[in-house]
């Protein structure tokens, strides 16, 4: 029986929005706060992207292409390296150039459009692909949502938009009994591959890695091969699913996960059966087990793997809401300076910020909120969609409009 | 226990803290006798038996008067100020002291004292004669831990523990740097000072006012533990709020003093002014800042959309909560802060300063520096303007304060008692 592990890394940072008091609605429509956005890819290129970019492409060469990869890399990131970082998109092309790595595609502005409006999360699907094959000279076959975000009507749409497979959470209660580590299809167009998420041999490297409390600390490439080859016996793929901030970032150079990464190829191709795989490669080596029922939309957030995370309360619903109400008068504007702010303003980030799930949980929430409650998120992006909407206004009747 | 207000008659948190507290002490097991400065008979006493340190003569159970004077040197009546003096002077001038205090103590035996219980012009005269009286109470009352709340009654419990050896407990509800900022009074200070030093264990009502007591009293951290406040609504009555004015109405409620911050809500007002007309403000209570703002709001020409109401108690505080759709309190340094968990209770979206105790348990209240007065209006603005926000704040903000209950914070309180006793 042929094996396969699948690497897939996360690639993406928000627009950060700029302290937006409501004294500034109606006269001052510039929103990002591009000291803090500049700030934090510099930082994430040199802790992160960089070093890591690098490694992968020592792997590469050392395995002679044994060693392969995915990356989804968000459109809204992709404009921020270009501004700040551009020696990291050249790492990336030179990752492009190597033959082991594919890149997927994504939604443009990491938007949740794919839960209410088709014809904007198509739009900005193609978007990214076109954007991937300028970058990188192949457009994208595999798809990535936003979040992992995944329901069988999402799924019809991607294969609709042809797509062969499609990757997200091996969530527990949609799997039941089933595993993870098989190739399924969407459950209403067959022709959709869906490859799910191991979490539980995910999130020991990006999240338990660095836990000095975990029985298991300190993770080893070894240890972690001998997780793999024996658990998974019976199976056929284990997908790696993560952050690729996980590198540098999110754990720290110093807990010695680059060295884990460093060792782990030579590890599993030494001790186990596996080979590596990218996720059009996986899809073509293993046949599909079963198709699989999602009726209602999963992620890979939190414990409760659903979208509650970032349209769980009411100001968040609010926020989402009014923002796509807008979206049929905008669309007949064709504005493309109003466009392009829509989108922004779309990424699921600022909604993640004003969840209120962390008051009782979710350490990981705090960590990545630029924001310290969720009323503050809350407020700044009102005003800054207050002001959105009145220059929305302002251009549907010029007569109104105010020097 | 040893208080000075009780309610019904109070003229701040301090004496509602104070029974919220022994009645979840009741809940607890906890029998407390109450010593107040002076007592109406109207108190509640379902939960805790008074004692009205009016009604208790200094008798001969403090018959030894030297004897009782080498326990509780400390104690002065009346003014105690020296001037600065060489220590031959000093030792002759605190000998001589020493021999007035004898006579003072003499002459006062058994005659009741009738103490105000307020805060007048003679409170450190009164302090020090309750703490008299506490001797007495003391050595006639039998009991297992000394507890006393606040500056003015830690006198009190400084003689009640050298009289008796039990193990005293201070509570702080505020500190002298809460009230005054830096310009202290250092009386009060040495005082405060004395309470703690002496204590067994010091009770914080939050993590604010326990690094005051930590870094500007230089109490040893193990000894200071916080307790939050709680809040008692089981007598609470939902009031109808039909007001005459078409606008939006934002509040600020309590003593208008420095330590209130009443002049950043003034600013902020203005600010939200200038861009939401359709709103108007109440600043309401009294103080000593109360003629200073009035004459800021008229500068800033905010006159008409601004109000004062002077100082509100019982039933009108409540119809000034109904009547708010925000509450906001700007404090500069608040020890812990009950009045935005009854304007939350009251269905008012509250906005609090990060300087304040209360901010350390509240999720569903939106938190600003007091002096970041930019962020407050967007706040109170984002309160107004967004429906969806005031609903959710309201919604959360009234399960979260029906959730602050005295009995967690007795069981806590008591919990230090079993400490001390077990010691």
């Amino acid at each position: 029986m042929e094996k396969s592990i699948c690497l897939y890394f996360q690639v993406h940072q928000p627009d950060r929005l700029r302290q937006y008091r409501f004294f500034d609605i109606g006269k001052e429509s510039y929103y990002y706060d591009d000291f803090a956005n500049r700030t934090i890819l510099r930082r994430v290129s040199d802790l992160c992207y960089l070093p890591a970019n690098q490694l992968m492409l020592d792997l590469i060469r050392e395995s002679k292409g044994a060693f392969k990869i995915a990356f989804s890399i968000s459109g809204s990131l992709i404009d921020q390296l270009e501004k700040y970082a551009p020696e990291v998109i050249d790492s990336f092309r030179e990752l492009a150039a190597t033959g082991c790595v594919e890149f997927l595609a994504e939604t443009y502005y990491h938007t949740l459009a794919s839960l209410v409006s088709p014809d904007e999360f198509k739009a900005q699907v193609t978007m990214h692909s076109k954007r991937i094959e300028a970058l990188f000279g192949k457009r994208p076959v595999v798809f990535r949502n936003t979040e992992m975000i995944y329901s069988d009507e999402i799924g019809a749409m991607v294969a609709g938009m042809k797509f062969n497979a499609m990757l997200t959470e091996g969530a527990r209660h949609i799997l039941g009994w089933k595993s993870s580590n098989y190739v399924y299809t969407n459950a209403i167009n067959p022709r959709l591959k869906l490859l799910l998420r191991n979490f539980n041999l995910s999130d020991d490297i990006a999240f338990r890695f660095s836990d000095r409390g975990w029985s298991n600390w300190p993770l080893t490439s070894d240890k972690y091969v001998t997780w793999i080859s024996n658990a998974l016996a019976k199976d056929e793929v284990v997908n790696l699913f993560m952050d690729y901030e996980t590198f540098g970032e999110h754990q720290h150079a110093s807990t010695g996960i680059f060295q884990f990464m460093r060792y782990l190829p030579s590890a599993v191709l030494s001790q186990t059966n596996f080979k590596f795989c990218t996720p059009s490669e996986v899809c073509k080596r293993h046949q599909p087990i079963a198709p699989l029922n999602v009726p209602f939309p999963i992620s890979w957030a939190d414990e409760e793997r659903d979208t509650t995370a970032w349209l769980g309360n009411e100001l968040q619903n609010e926020a989402f809401n009014k923002l796509y109400a807008v979206e049929k008068r905008l669309n007949k504007l064709k504005n493309p300076e109003l466009t392009a702010n829509f989108r922004k303003l779309q990424e699921s980030d600022h909604f993640y910020y004003m969840c209120t799930k962390f008051f009782s949980d979710g350490v990981v929430h705090g960590y990545f909120n630029p924001y310290e409650t969720p009323y503050e998120a809350f407020i700044n992006y009102m005003n800054i969609l207050s002001d959105f909407l009145l220059r929305i206004d302002r251009v549907n009747s010029p007569r109104n409009k105010q020097d | 226990m040893f208080g000075w207000e009780f309610p019904p008659y109070i003229s701040g948190g301090l004496g509602t803290a104070c029974y919220g507290l022994t009645k979840g002490l009741a809940n607890q097991g906890v029998d407390v006798l109450f010593v107040m400065p002076s007592a109406s008979g109207k108190e509640d006493q379902s939960a805790v038996s008074i004692i009205n340190a009016s009604d208790v003569a200094v008798t001969e159970s403090i018959k030894n008067i030297d004897n009782f004077l080498e326990k509780v040197q400390f104690l002065r009546i009346g003014t105690n100020m020296i001037p600065y003096v060489d220590p031959v002077r000093f030792s002759t001038l605190v000998g001589s002291r020493r021999e007035n205090q004898a006579e003072d103590y003499k002459i006062k035996l058994g005659e009741k004292y009738q103490f105000s219980g307020k805060y007048g012009e003679n409170l450190m005269e009164e302090v020090a004669r309750y703490a008299l009286v506490a001797g007495e109470i003391a050595l006639k009352y039998d009991f297992d831990v000394i507890h006393a709340h606040d500056w003015l009654t830690y006198m009190a419990g400084v003689v009640a523990k050298k009289l008796t050896g039990k193990p005293l407990v201070v509570h702080i509800h505020a500190t002298e740097f809460d009230r005054s900022g830096q310009n202290i009074n250092t009386q009060v200070y040495d005082l405060e000072k004395l309470g703690m030093k002496e204590a067994d264990m010091v009770i914080s009502v939050s993590n604010l006012t326990r690094s005051i007591v930590i870094g500007k009293y230089g109490i040893s951290p193990e000894k200071v533990v916080t307790v939050h406040n709680a809040v008692d609504f089981e007598n609470y009555r939902e009031m109808d709020g039909e007001r005459g004015v078409s606008e939006k109405i934002v509040t600020f409620l309590g003593r208008i003093t420095f330590q209130k911050g009443p002049e950043y809500f003034i600013e902020a007002a203005a600010k939200v002014l200038r861009q939401y007309p359709d709103v108007r403000f109440v600043m309401a209570g009294n103080g000593d800042l109360l003629n200073r703002s009035i004459r800021r709001v008229a500068k800033l020409g905010i006159a008409t959309k601004f109000h004062f109401t002077g100082f509100l108690k019982g039933a009108d505080v409540h119809r000034m909560f109904a009547y708010s759709d925000v509450y906001v309190m700007p404090s500069v340094s608040e020890p812990f802060g009950i009045s935005p968990l009854e304007a939350m209770r009251a269905n008012v979206p509250a906005i609090i300063s990060k300087q304040s105790g209360v901010a350390e348990v509240l999720n569903h209240a939106i938190k600003v520096d007091f002096w970041d007065i930019d962020a407050m209006a967007d706040a109170i603005h984002g309160l107004l303007a967004y429906p969806a926000l005031s609903n959710f704040a309201v919604k959360n903000g009234l399960d979260e304060v029906n959730s602050l209950k005295w009995d967690n914070a007795a069981a806590m309180v008591k919990d230090v008692y079993v400490r001390l006793i077990r010691k």
